[in-house]
């Protein structure tokens, strides 16, 4: 792998950019590996690169059924926070928040990581109360995150409309300083480039059809499209469709897919300094560095796989950005999208061993799972080469929905998130 | 947004129901002696097909009734709806 530096950025510069080389290869499957990663975005990338990078494992194949990053990875909204009120999640979306920092060093790839803050509005009481208790839950992790007034949230984003004519009015925020966005299309192909330099092959337009097992039952290959792959060990990272790929191996899900909408805008010069995000009127918004207003919208409420959803889910949002951001309320919008999200009954996600031995899961991630990749990747790499969880990602198990350990995230956010 | 039929009202906007997710999910007659793992089955764990679906819906905002539609999750077109006790006749509408 040729290194991006200044050095080689001048010196191409002289060679009118030719020297380039590709930034990762388009290789034959194998017969067999030492593991298999099914699914191809930022978190089975992410998965691919700590297995090798950290543990040694450099045999493995990454299937990917389309290309890489092209679902949720290359979908999502980027936000980037960790405030969660939960240890166990403050502690995984910690873990990532802190990777993400040294990200681009790490790849020698620029994922574009901007902390820019991450500002929830709080419209009630209910709001102020539970956004309080995350602040503290929060600041006795050693995570930050601070209570702002209605005019100390308006220095802080200016555009925001804080009068209290609103219908719902802004009674104060909490503002995470350290959240920000990241390119979300630079996060899988920083992980992707990276994982091939060190031998990790990368499949292509190739879907698992099905699982092989041996007599005991444990994993002894994947079916694909490409044909038979022998390996002793499977990690399905197949967000929206972990379902699909599970049930060929035999095994159902406490998951539900929903298409999870968003939207950009036409682009224009800088005019909005951070995110913004408001639970209570559900409007997500950011300006990407290429000048859009980057909207995340809602699930639509039934279960799809079709990528794309009913008009009245971004309607609903664009309601509530023309009410907090009147001067947006003529911007057009250029084109809207869905991403089938993999949503679990407490909101948390699932990372770790299955019932059958050799089958790994990292999944559940829902509609916030982009912010948590690098760290995702990691403790989940930990997972499968050591075939036990790594004390961060163990209190996810698939065994929390039969003994109740739920962490319920749904009911402390009261929001998909 | 779907055009669902209501089979009491007819074809309506989506925004007039509710979904109850999926359909025909029976809860254990004798909960006295399944274990954890049989109610972590009928509580959280779900089909979450590709393809068809039977899913319950109320119509909350008309006649308030749940019903039940045959879908397919990957088109999302709805075949056919029928009442509860019914059973999908299978064909799709006419």
């Amino acid at each position: 792998m040729r290194r991006f530096s200044l050095k080689s950025l001048i010196s191409e510069a002289f060679n009118a950019h030719q020297g380039w080389e590709r930034q990762w290869r388009t290789p034959e499957p194998k017969a067999a590996y030492d593991a298999v990663i099914v699914g191809g975005g930022g978190h089975g990338l992410a998965t691919a690169y700590y297995l090798a990078k950290e543990h040694g494992i450099t045999n493995i194949a990454v299937i990917e059924k389309g290309w890489l990053g092209g679902g949720n990875t290359g979908r999502n909204t980027t936000i980037i926070r960790s405030n969660y009120l939960y240890e166990e999640s403050e502690a995984i979306y910690e873990h990532a928040m802190k990777l993400w920092a040294g990200l681009s060093q790490e790849l020698n790839y620029n994922v574009m990581y901007s902390q820019r803050g991450v500002l929830m509005l709080a419209h009630n009481s209910h709001d102020v109360q539970s956004f309080k208790r995350h602040v503290y839950a929060n600041r006795l992790a050693g995570i930050d995150n601070e209570w702002l007034t209605p005019d100390e949230a308006k220095e802080f984003c200016p555009p925001l409309n804080i009068s209290p004519d609103l219908r719902y009015p802004i009674v104060g925020a909490a503002l995470q300083r350290r959240g920000g966005v990241a390119r979300h299309d630079a996060v899988a192909w920083g992980f992707a480039r990276g994982a091939d330099a060190m031998g990790v092959d990368i499949l292509q337009n190739c879907e698992v059809t099905g699982f092989r097992r041996d007599a005991g039952g444990a994993i002894e290959g994947v079916e694909t499209s490409k044909g038979y792959i022998a390996t002793r060990r499977v990690g399905v990272v197949a967000a929206g469709h972990t379902s699909v790929v599970m049930a060929r191996a035999g095994l159902r899900m406490p998951l539900e897919s929903f298409p999870l909408q968003a939207l950009v805008s036409e682009p224009v010069k800088p005019v909005f300094p951070c995110v913004v995000m408001s639970n209570a009127v559900h409007a997500y918004i950011s300006q990407s560095d290429k000048g859009e207003l980057v909207i995340g919208a809602g699930t639509d409420q039934y279960i799809s796989y079709s990528q794309q959803g009913g008009l009245h889910v971004p309607i609903h949002t664009l309601d509530a950005i023309c009410e907090l951001f009147p001067q947006f309320s003529r911007m057009r919008m250029l084109r809207s999208w869905g991403g089938i999200v993999d949503v679990t009954p407490d909101r948390s996600p699932i990372i770790g061993k299955t019932p059958i031995p050799g089958l790994y899961v990292n999944c559940g991630w829902g509609t916030g799972g982009f912010k948590a990749t690098p760290g995702s990747g990691n403790v989940f790499a930990w997972t499968i080469a050591k075939g036990e969880p790594h004390p961060i990602n163990a209190p996810f198990t698939l065994d929390r929905f039969r003994t109740g350990r739920l962490i319920d995230e749904a009911a402390a956010a009261a929001v998909a998130h | 947004m779907l055009l669902i039929p209501c089979p009491y009202c007819g074809d309506r906007p989506e925004i007039e129901f509710r979904g109850g997710g999926e359909a025909h999910i029976a809860r254990p007659s004798d909960p006295q002696t399944i274990d954890d793992q049989a109610w972590a089955e009928f509580l959280f764990y779900r089909t979450n097909p590709k393809g068809l679906m039977a899913e319950r819906w109320n119509h909350a905002h008309g006649c308030q009734r749940w019903f039940n539609a045959l879908r397919d999750t990957v088109s999302d077109r709805i075949l056919e709806s029928y009442k509860m006790g019914e059973k999908p006749i299978g064909g799709g509408r006419a």
